[in-house]
C-alpha cells in the first residue's frame, strides 16, 4: 500500500453560485486529469452553512470535500481564504490546486502561493499533464495574442488560476458519493488587516463591450456614419456590442468608448465580426482572445483576413444585410 | 502628517513589435519600443491625486532594463517626487514570485517609512495581476486588489472596488499595498515642458542586485519556481477558411460551417427550418 496519495484540490469559490459555475468546470477537469497522476480529486471550501455547496460538489465530481465551516467565515475575505487554504495545503500536501479566475479567485491565488514559496500562473485557458507528470498551464500574454506554456518543476503544490467558462461541468449526478471532511479552524488565524464594510450586488446593468460574447466590429470599409448603422441591428440580432476601429470613430460613426485596440477596449468574445477591418497591429492586439473569427473584406489579403477562422471576401455592407436577413429568418424568438 | 507613496511601475513592449526569443521564451526587450504599462498610470494618478488632497511624497519604482528609466521620467513629468530604477542582467527573467520578492526588498531598504503601495492591476504584456498581491504578502502588509476609489483616513483608507458583481467597500489599516483598477483614474498627460525638465532632473536613484544585498540564487530566473516551456502564436493554429461569392451564398456557408458555434454563442436555435 502506498502511503502517499496524489490528490488535485479545487478552490471552492461559490460567492454568487449560480454564475459563477468555474468550481464546477475545474472539478470536471480535474476529474478527467486525475487518472494520469492516480490522484483523488478534492474540493476545499471555507464558509459558514456551506452544506448545500458540499453536496453540489460531490455532485459534480469532488471524491472528498476539506470543510471548514465556522460562523466567523461568513464574510468572504480573501486575507482569512488566504490562512487557510495555506494551512490545510501545508497539512495534506496537494499536488495541483486549481482556482477560478474570478476576481476574489485571482486576488486570492496569489497570495497562497507567495506563502507557500511556489510558482502560480494565471488565467489559464488549457491544462494538461506532460509525461513527467507536471502539469503544463496555458495562458494568454499580450492579449491573447501569445500563448505561454508554464510548469512548475521542483515547487509543490503546482497552482493555476483559470478562466471561468474554460472547461464544461459534468451534469450533476445525484447517486455520487464522496467523503466529507471537516477541519477545525485553526486558532492562530489573524485578524484581516483590510476589512469588508459594506458589499452590494451591483444591479444588472447594459452589457459592457469588453464583457460582451459576441462583439460586431466595424472599420473604415462599412463606407459610411449611415451604413455603419446597420451593424448594430446586427449586434441586437446576437445578442452582442458593437466595436469599432479608430478612424470610425475619429469620424464619429460612433461613440469612442467602442473603440477596440490599444488605445481602446480588449475584448475577448465567443464570435467576433470584423466588418471591412484592414487589422493593422494596434487593433489586432486587442482581439486576439476571440474564439471564433469572422473576417469580411474585399481585399483577401489584409491582414485581418489571416488572422481569421473564416475570411469572407465580399462587400461588406452587403453581407452584413445578407447576415441580418437570414437571422431574423432563422431565429424565432 | 506627510504621506509617502510608492507606485510601482513597469515598462512594457508597444504592441506593435513583439519580438520574442522562441527558443527561451523570453522577449527580447532590447529590441522592442518600451512605454509605461497602462494601468501602472492609473495607479500614479491615483497617487497624484492624492498628494494633491493630502501632501505626499510620490516615489515611482521600477524593475526592468536601463531604458525603464524612460517611464521613470515620464513619472517625474506627471507629477511624481523621486524614482528608483533597479536593473542588472541577473534580475532578468523574474516571475512574480520573485519580482514581488526583489521590489519589496527595495522598498524596506530605500523606502521604509512607506504608507502606501499602489500598483497597476495587471500588466499588459504578461497579465498576470499578481505582483501586486504578492507584494503585499512580502511586505507582510494588507492589501486589496482593483480599487476604483481611495479616501485616505489617517491611519486607514477606505476603498471601494467592483468585484465579482458586488460593490464593495472596505476599510483597510495602513500601510498596505492596493492595486488600482482602470475604470477610473484616468492618466493625465505629461506636458512637453514638464517632461523636458523631468529629463534634466537628479532624483532617480539606480540599483543593481549588489546594491540591494541579493544574491543571484535569490533573482531573476535562477529563483523563479516556473518555467515558460513554449511561447507561440495561437493565430498559427487557426484554419483559416476563405469563402466566396454572393452575399447569400458566404452567409449560408458561414451558417452551415459556423452556424452551431455561432448559436452556442448566443444562446439561440440557428438550424435552417426546424
Ligand atoms: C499609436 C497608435 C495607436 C492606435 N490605436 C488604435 C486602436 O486602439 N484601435 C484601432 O482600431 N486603431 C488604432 N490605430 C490605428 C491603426 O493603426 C489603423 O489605422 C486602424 O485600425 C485602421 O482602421 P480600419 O481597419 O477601419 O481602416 P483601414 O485601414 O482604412 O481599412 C479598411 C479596410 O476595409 C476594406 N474595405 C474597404 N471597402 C470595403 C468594402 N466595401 N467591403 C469590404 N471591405 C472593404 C479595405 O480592404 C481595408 O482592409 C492606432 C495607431 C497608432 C499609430
Ligand atoms: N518589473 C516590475 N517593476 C515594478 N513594478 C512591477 C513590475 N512588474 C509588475 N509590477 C507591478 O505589478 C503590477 C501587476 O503586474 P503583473 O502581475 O505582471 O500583471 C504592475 O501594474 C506594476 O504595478
Amino acid at each position: 500500500m502506498r502511503r502517499f496519495q496524489n490528490s488535485i484540490w479545487v478552490y471552492g469559490d461559490y460567492r454568487n453560485y449560480f454564475q459563477n459555475r468555474v468550481t464546477l468546470q475545474l472539478l470536471a477537469r480535474a476529474v478527467e486529469l486525475a487518472p494520469e497522476i492516480d490522484a483523488d480529486v478534492c474540493a476545499v471550501i471555507f464558509g459558514h452553512s456551506v452544506d448545500d455547496f458540499v453536496g453540489e460538489y460531490i455532485a459534480h465530481g469532488a471524491q472528498k470535500v476539506y470543510v471548514i465551516d465556522h460562523p466567523d467565515l461568513k464574510t468572504y475575505s480573501s486575507e482569512t481564504h488566504a490562512a487557510l487554504l495555506t494551512h490545510l495545503s501545508r497539512r495534506f500536501s496537494p499536488e495541483i490546486i486549481l482556482i477560478g479566475a474570478t476576481d476574489f479567485g485571482r486576488e486570492l491565488a496569489p497570495r497562497v502561493a507567495k506563502r507557500l514559496g511556489t510558482g502560480l500562473t494565471a488565467d489559464c485557458i488549457r491544462l494538461s499533464i506532460d509525461d513527467n507528470g507536471l502539469l503544463i498551464q496555458t495562458a494568454p500574454a499580450f492579449g491573447g495574442n501569445l500563448l505561454a506554456k508554464t510548469v512548475t518543476p521542483a515547487c509543490r503544490p503546482q497552482m493555476a488560476t483559470v478562466r471561468p467558462g474554460t472547461f464544461q461541468e459534468l451534469p450533476h449526478n445525484d447517486d455520487a458519493v464522496g467523503d466529507i471532511i471537516p477541519v477545525t479552524m485553526p486558532e492562530d488565524l489573524p485578524v484581516p488587516r483590510a476589512r469588508l464594510m459594506r458589499s452590494e450586488r451591483i444591479p444588472k446593468r447594459a452589457q459592457r463591450l469588453e464583457d460582451a460574447q459576441v462583439v460586431v466590429c466595424g472599420g473604415r470599409g462599412m463606407g459610411s456614419k449611415t451604413k455603419f448603422k446597420k451593424l448594430f441591428e446586427l449586434a441586437r440580432l446576437l445578442g452582442g456590442e458593437v466595436g469599432a476601429t479608430r478612424p470610425v470613430v475619429y469620424s464619429n460613426w460612433i461613440a469612442h468608448d467602442a473603440l477596440v485596440g490599444q488605445a481602446g477596449k480588449h475584448v475577448h468574445p465567443q464570435v467576433l465580426f470584423s466588418f471591412g477591418v484592414s487589422g493593422a497591429i494596434q487593433h489586432t492586439a486587442a482581439i486576439a482572445d476571440a474564439d471564433l473569427i469572422v473576417a469580411i473584406n474585399k481585399n483577401p489579403e489584409a491582414p485581418m483576413m489571416k488572422m481569421a477562422d473564416t475570411a469572407i471576401v465580399a462587400d461588406a455592407n452587403q453581407v452584413c444585410s445578407s447576415l441580418i436577413r437570414e437571422l431574423k429568418r432563422r431565429i424565432r424568438e | 502628517m506627510r504621506y509617502h507613496f510608492v507606485v510601482c511601475m513597469k515598462q512594457v513592449p508597444m504592441v506593435s513589435e513583439l519580438p520574442w526569443d522562441s527558443r527561451s521564451g523570453r522577449l527580447r526587450r532590447d529590441l522592442a519600443d518600451g512605454m509605461m504599462n497602462p494601468a501602472c498610470k492609473h495607479a500614479l494618478e491615483a497617487a497624484i491625486q492624492l498628494k494633491d488632497r493630502h501632501g505626499a511624497r510620490i516615489t515611482v519604482l521600477t524593475m526592468g532594463p536601463v531604458m525603464a528609466e524612460e517611464i521613470l521620467r515620464e513619472a517625474l513629468a506627471m507629477g511624481a517626487d523621486s524614482g528608483i530604477l533597479l536593473t542588472d542582467p541577473k534580475m532578468a527573467g523574474a516571475d512574480t514570485m520573485v519580482t514581488s520578492f526583489t521590489l519589496a526588498r527595495a522598498i524596506t531598504r530605500e523606502c521604509p517609512d512607506f504608507d502606501l503601495v499602489l500598483c497597476g492591476c495587471h500588466t499588459s504584456d504578461s497579465e498576470t495581476a499578481q505582483v501586486g498581491p504578492q507584494l503585499a504578502e512580502e511586505l507582510n502588509v494588507a492589501g486589496v486588489a482593483y480599487v476604483e476609489k481611495l479616501d485616505l483616513q489617517h491611519h486607514t483608507v477606505r476603498l471601494e472596488r467592483e468585484a465579482d458583481d458586488f460593490l464593495e467597500t472596505i476599510e483597510m489599516d495602513l500601510p498596505g499595498v492596493v492595486t488600482i483598477a482602470t475604470q477610473r483614474y484616468t492618466p493625465r498627460y505629461a506636458s512637453l515642458g514638464g517632461l523636458q525638465e523631468a529629463f534634466d532632473r537628479d532624483s532617480i536613484t539606480v540599483i543593481d542586485a549588489q546594491g540591494l544585498g541579493l544574491t543571484p540564487e535569490q533573482i531573476g530566473r535562477n529563483a523563479s519556481p516556473t518555467r515558460i516551456l513554449d511561447v507561440y502564436s495561437p493565430a498559427a493554429q487557426k484554419e483559416n477558411i476563405v469563402m466566396r461569392g454572393s452575399a447569400k451564398k458566404v452567409v449560408e456557408d458561414l451558417l452551415d460551417q459556423f452556424g452551431d458555434q455561432i448559436a452556442a454563442a448566443i444562446g439561440k436555435d440557428l438550424k435552417p427550418n426546424g
